[in-house]
């Protein structure tokens, strides 16, 4: 494992059985994550973008272990270590999850209702069995502070905030036991525009002061832009493009990122949009060769022969895609308005 | 009226909500005009009676607690006659005639707006047999199939058999859309029609809105939260903030040279895709208790430009025309 990754995802898979009937005969599966390898470096950002269904908050809860992925493995550098985090029991799993935490998206469930702010901030804390009640005390009112929240605020329950608050307040609880490594999952989509931006901006203080990793996940093109050092795009269980955050936006190589990119709301842009046909694939029968054959506005026969293999384009940037040298696709514009 | 451009007018609408713990001015004196053929779209934040002002001009705001208390919405009918639809009594047979068959209405949530124990075919055919009691079951169907046909559900003479669990969300979207359609309505109302939706499926819809305005030359308004959505589709745009339009105008005029400060904090909350990467300076705060609204401006507390002893003294001005069809309610543009 190289010095500067953080976490490694080698080949992981995780399918969902489909059972019927009372012996709970299994008639398919659905490939939620479908064989994905990702390297997220120390103190970056990896924006991870793609529709719903196409598995990314699958991919996050396996990262962290919350469910036991089917194949494949994660591994994480504790201490210049290669720790495969698949591997561990209980105990060992314990200790390695306290440098991995996790955002959720809904502010409103993921709290507990009925413990004070600073209850739910320290959990963790007290599950891992970290300091004594003054010493807890004195973090989560210091957490609060850095969240942008009063001290004050540490007797009250979850249910006197707004979904701003209640995020600042999750965000607290994730940073409670100092992890390194943080699973975002959505962490803005349920907010409003102006509340949605200042959580960014905290986000983005927090992870310089604290040297954080983040695995950001969203639908939101335009946040995963603002957070992200690299983006990983993501259709049907697969990663089908990664790269450096302009240069994949500026100059996609696979027809999906483009048809995202071209799908995002904004003046002026309906005449020369890629509107795709139909919608995702049933994820129990998916196509032969290239997943996304069957909405691929530039799909030859090749397609639904051969899977396309991860080829480099230049640098950091990698795409799936049969055609990727041949086809001229856009990116995001130069200028703010068409 | 004073201007036959316009199909619809509010004039200081005010809807208000009694609860137990004080009166919420969700609506608070709007004064909007939607024109024939075109878009109006109307943006804010969660609570800033957005919703409340479309569900006002249908007349749905649920009484008690709710209730236009003040103002009006001149509506112009088919005939031409002028009929003030907040003088209507809400349950009468006035609204119900304009309900779904002048002014339809598509929400945001598709997955909740059909009853899930019957076809969708059905249910889109109840809508246009009320409405045209006379017509024969058979006409009403093969209307119906050509209605799902226009929102483009491939199939539909099969799809029309189907139960809403059996579509996708963006294929309930359309069929919401199909029903919305259904007696022509010359408004439509779109509440968050997207905001459930993916983005490729978001642009499926938008796009198909704007065909079928072309096609039929309806009015709509477009409510959502998003920026994005309502630049694309809109002609014009008016911001909301705690139950007033705080500015107005054609939508190039607005998102190219916004004058209110929140419409400012608004446009610079959202991370943009196009152009250079530039920092997020949104407005800082929150939007108070509806029910504790502040003396003077209700933006003052939050605003970068606030000038102390003015703005949070009396009431903003009412509407200032910066320039010609733009209008804003600040004391920074008054005389």
């Amino acid at each position: 494992m190289q010095q500067d990754t953080l976490v490694e995802i080698d080949n992981l898979k995780q399918y969902f059985a489909i059972e019927k009937g009372i012996f709970n005969r299994k008639v398919g599966e659905i490939k939620a994550v479908n064989g994905v390898n990702l390297k997220i470096k120390r103190r970056e950002t990896l924006g991870l973008v793609g529709e719903s269904g196409c598995g990314k908050s699958t991919l996050g809860r396996a990262v962290l272990r919350l469910q036991e992925p089917t194949a494949g493995d994660v591994y994480f550098n504790q201490e210049n270590e290669k720790v495969s985090v698949l591997e561990l029991n209980k105990k060992e799993m314990r200790k390695v999850r306290a440098n991995m935490q996790m955002i959720f998206q809904d502010p409103f469930s993921s709290l507990n209702e009925r413990m004070t702010v600073m209850d739910n901030i320290i959990e963790p804390l007290v599950v891992n069995k970290i300091g004594d009640k003054a010493s807890r005390k004195k973090r989560a009112g210091d957490l609060l502070e850095e969240v942008g929240l009063r001290r004050e605020y540490l007797s009250r329950y979850p249910h006197s905030f707004s979904g701003g608050q209640r995020q600042r307040v999750g965000i607290a609880r994730a940073l409670s036991i100092k992890p390194q490594f943080i699973v975002a999952d959505e962490p803005v989509s349920a907010l409003d525009v102006s509340v949605q931006a200042q959580i960014l901006n905290l986000l983005k203080k927090l992870q310089k002061e604290l040297d954080l990793t983040f695995l950001f996940i969203s639908h939101d093109l335009g946040v995963i832009r603002y957070v992200s050092d690299r983006i990983a795009v993501m259709y049907m269980g697969n990663i089908v493009e990664i790269g450096e955050r302009e240069e994949l936006l500026r100059n996609p190589h696979h027809p999906y990122t483009e048809a995202l990119l071209s799908a995002v709301p904004r003046a002026g842009q309906s005449r020369n949009r890629i509107v795709l046909e139909g919608s995702t694939p049933d994820p129990i029968n998916l196509p032969s060769g290239c997943i996304f054959r069957t909405r691929c506005p530039y799909a030859e026969e090749k397609c639904a022969e051969q899977k396309p293999e991860w080829e480099n384009i230049k640098g950091e940037h990698f795409a799936a895609c049969h055609f990727k040298d041949s086809l001229e696709l856009k990116g995001i514009k130069n200028r703010k308005r068409a | 009226m004073n201007n036959n451009e316009n199909i619809l007018e509010m004039k200081n609408l005010k809807t208000h909500f009694f609860t137990d713990r004080g009166t919420v001015k969700a609506v608070d004196g709007v004064n909007l005009s939607v024109k024939r053929g075109k878009t109006l779209g109307i943006i804010g934040e969660s609570g800033c009676g957005k919703s409340v002002t479309a569900h006002s001009i249908l007349r749905l705001i649920p009484s008690p607690p709710g209730q236009i208390v003040d103002g009006g919405i001149q509506y112009q009918q088919k005939d031409n006659n002028i009929i003030d639809l907040a003088k209507l009594d809400a349950r009468g047979d006035t609204i119900r005639k304009i309900r779904g068959n002048e002014i339809s209405m598509i929400f945001q949530e598709p997955m909740t707006s059909f009853g899930p124990q019957y076809t969708i075919g059905y249910q889109i055919m109840e809508a246009i047999l009320i409405h045209n009691p006379e017509m024969a079951e058979t006409k009403a169907k093969n209307k119906t199939i050509n209605l799902l046909d226009q929102v483009g559900i491939p199939k539909a003479e099969e799809r029309i058999d189907s139960y809403p669990h059996e579509f996708s969300g963006g294929m309930l979207q359309r069929a919401m859309i199909a029903m919305a359609l259904s007696c022509s309505p010359r408004l439509l109302i779109a509440d968050e029609p997207t905001t459930a939706l993916d983005v490729t499926v978001e642009a499926q819809i938008l796009e198909l809105l704007e065909e079928l305005q072309d096609e039929t030359g309806m009015s709509i308004i477009i409510i959502t939260h998003n920026l994005a959505v309502v630049s694309e589709v809109a002609d014009q745009i008016a911001v909301m903030y705690l139950g007033r339009e705080v500015e107005f105008a054609d939508s190039d005029q607005i998102i190219d040279n916004p004058l209110h400060p929140y419409t400012k904090g608004l446009w610079n909350s959202i991370p943009s895709l196009d152009g250079e990467l530039e920092e997020l300076k949104p407005v800082k705060g929150t939007v108070p208790d509806p029910i504790n609204i502040p003396a003077g401006c209700p933006f003052a507390d939050r605003c970068p430009e606030m000038m102390a002893g003015v703005c949070d003294q009396g009431n903003p001005p009412e509407k200032i025309e910066v320039e010609e069809g733009h209008f804003v309610r600040c004391f920074l543009y008054s005389e």
